[in-house]
């Protein structure tokens, strides 16, 4: 007998995060193809409620102790590994996000089990977990199997569509005992709200990214008098805050902000899946990178194969002539 | 305050990339290597570190082309000692070179106990495993990783870091030492080294070799085809010249009503 499809709840900061139902609906799949049900793992601290939402899943198991009110990996991974131990799951997808990132490498370490990170689709062939994971960038993706169980699956945002908690009648909650005998080595403090920027990037009309493909600071110019033409703002790709380019508020992505203006103009941005997290839903989206593999353009509306630099100049002149 | 600083080497995503014969892996004939980024910033931080309390850092990576002009970089940069692991097979996975590094970093001498140790949170071949946590697992340390912010307090033995949340939010976290911590970006940018300090630390500076005593783990996933992206499958591309192009993009602009 096949073990379960486990989902991991994604809980922080007092709620639930979107990306749990989007894996949820995933699960679901999985566990009907597999013919085993559907478990939702929920961590926390008095945090039972927050279970009502999960009803897509067949049972929540809840472990409850202080120390697993925020998610630390070091706490989540020993009490997981515990259960996983026990209960013997068949897969168990984890959500990739800045939240889960540590568990995902701390977990499959712990237990010596396989792990496929980042999944944008998971299917089941022969009886087994197959997974369409995204390398290097983006700009390859690999069919890749898990050779035992349990599998641990880091699943990108997005690779279901999700309408948030369920209706209706809450799941069953099942209680498993938690067992944290050791002091622990990493505790979490506080969170630290965003620095508020000048500008609220959420509320734009209209952005203009930059990434390492426009080469030098100086060409952030050329961003800004392009965005001021369109009456928009800019922003930038990690590499480009990390350099000092941008300021850390000004960052779109898994750890910046998300967007979903009508007008996105990626301007040497490659398009890594940290990145695209951040914008893909936006309305209308125009990348310009010079070279034609990038995975922005699997992600655009319009692509140009150019140097972005010329294109944004240009750009912003034909603007000013089409306003006569 | 002893420092290691574990780099490893990835394929530069800028290029092209070719698939090999068995139609499972990148051809490594036609791959250019480069330093992962995330490490870069780990040895950013490890040096600043070093600059305000003292101590050594030491770089240790597995061997890889090119990994000893990066390691003579490493030195030029001030780093006071590098190491490379050898007998790494060419095809390992995430999981493989953690493995043979977790192996091979208790057999290199006077390394160990350190009191950080630090590495990039996530590289661009991450698959089947990452580095940093599956070193720490296997050392038995705490981890912490998406760090843009450390600071130590050596005498309470103390770590204090910062770590990066979804929209912005960071969460501050207290790690006993020695730990292990997954760097996201250093506090500056990494620094820029002129090529006659990497000359002078090639003539000068030594890179140390060893032999693990252990063998990479067997690996726990099968890759069983890998592709390109189809980059171009979604937008439609904008041909001509870039006045043109502009041009037609403008258009496009207009008919939406977004000028």
């Amino acid at each position: 007998m096949a073990g379960n499809i486990w989902v991991m709840a994604e809980q922080w900061n007092g709620g639930i995060s979107e990306v749990t139902y989007e894996l949820l609906a995933l699960g679901r799949e999985l566990a009907d193809g597999l013919g085993v049900s559907l478990e939702v793992v929920l961590l926390g601290h008095e945090a039972e409620e927050l279970a009502a939402g999960l009803g897509e899943a067949d049972v929540v198991l809840y472990g409850d102790d202080p120390a697993l009110q925020e998610p630390t990996a070091e706490a989540y991974s020993r009490v997981l590994t515990a259960v996983i131990r026990e209960r013997g799951p068949h897969g168990i997808l984890i959500p990739v996000t800045n939240v889960t990132w540590d568990l995902l490498g701390l977990l499959p370490a712990e237990l010596g089990a396989p792990l496929l990170n980042f999944c944008k689709d998971v299917g089941v062939a022969d009886g087994r977990l197959e997974a369409r994971c995204l390398l290097y960038g983006g700009k390859m993706e690999a069919n890749v199997a898990a050779t035992g169980t349990p599998a641990i699956l880091g699943v990108m945002a997005g690779a279901r569509a999700a309408d948030g908690p369920a209706a209706g009648e809450a799941p069953p909650i099942e209680r498993f005992p938690v067992s944290l005998p050791e002091a622990p080595r990493t505790e979490l403090q506080r969170y630290v709200e965003a620095e508020a920027g000048d500008v609220d990037l959420t509320q734009q009309e209209v952005l203009v990214a930059v990434g390492r493909g426009i080469g030098f600071q100086d060409n952030v110019e050329l961003a800004e008098e392009l965005a001021e033409e369109l009456g928009g703002a800019v922003c930038g790709s990690r590499p480009v805050i990390d350099q000092g380019w941008l300021s850390l508020s000004r960052q779109i992505g898994k750890s910046g902000v998300i967007v979903k203006p009508r007008l996105y103009v990626a301007a040497g941005i490659s398009g890594a899946p940290e990145h695209v997290e951040g914008m893909k839903d936006s309305e209308m989206i125009i990348a310009i990178n010079t070279d034609p593999e990038a995975p922005i353009f699997s992600v655009a509306h319009y692509g140009i194969v150019e140097d972005a630099n010329d294109v944004m100049e240009a750009l912003t002149e034909a603007i000013q002539e089409a306003k006569g | 305050m002893k420092i290691v600083v574990l780099l490893k080497m990835v394929p530069d995503v800028v290029e092209e990339l070719e698939l090999g014969p068995d139609g499972r892996s990148l051809d490594l004939e036609l791959l250019r290597l480069i330093i992962n980024e995330r490490d870069e910033h780990a040895l950013e931080q490890a040096l600043l570190l070093k600059e305000r309390h003292g101590g050594t850092v030491t770089v240790v990576a597995l061997d890889a082309p090119e990994i000893d002009d990066v390691l003579f970089t490493a030195l030029a940069r001030g780093v006071d000692r590098v190491v490379k692991i050898e007998g790494a097979p060419e095809t390992l996975t995430t999981h493989g070179a953690a493995s043979l590094l977790a192996g091979g970093l208790p057999d290199i001498p006077d390394l160990l106990p350190a009191d950080l140790l630090l590495t990039g949170c996530q590289a661009m071949d991450d698959l089947d495993a990452q580095t940093g946590p599956f070193l720490a697992q296997r050392l038995g340390l705490p981890y912490v990783g998406v760090i843009s912010g450390v600071e130590v307090d050596l005498e309470a033995q103390r770590a204090f870091v910062s770590k990066e949340y979804p929209g912005g939010m960071h969460g501050d976290f207290e790690v006993t030492l020695p730990a292990l911590l997954g760097i996201q970006a250093a506090a500056t940018a990494p620094r820029y080294v002129p090529v006659a300090k990497v000359r002078a630390a090639m003539q000068s500076g030594e890179v140390e070799a060893i032999s693990p005593s252990a063998q990479p783990e067997p690996p726990l996933v099968e890759v069983l085809k890998m592709m390109k992206l189809e980059a171009a499958g979604h937008a439609e591309m904008l041909e001509g010249s870039v006045e043109e192009v502009a041009g037609r993009v403008a258009e496009l602009l207009g008919e939406r009503g977004l000028l």
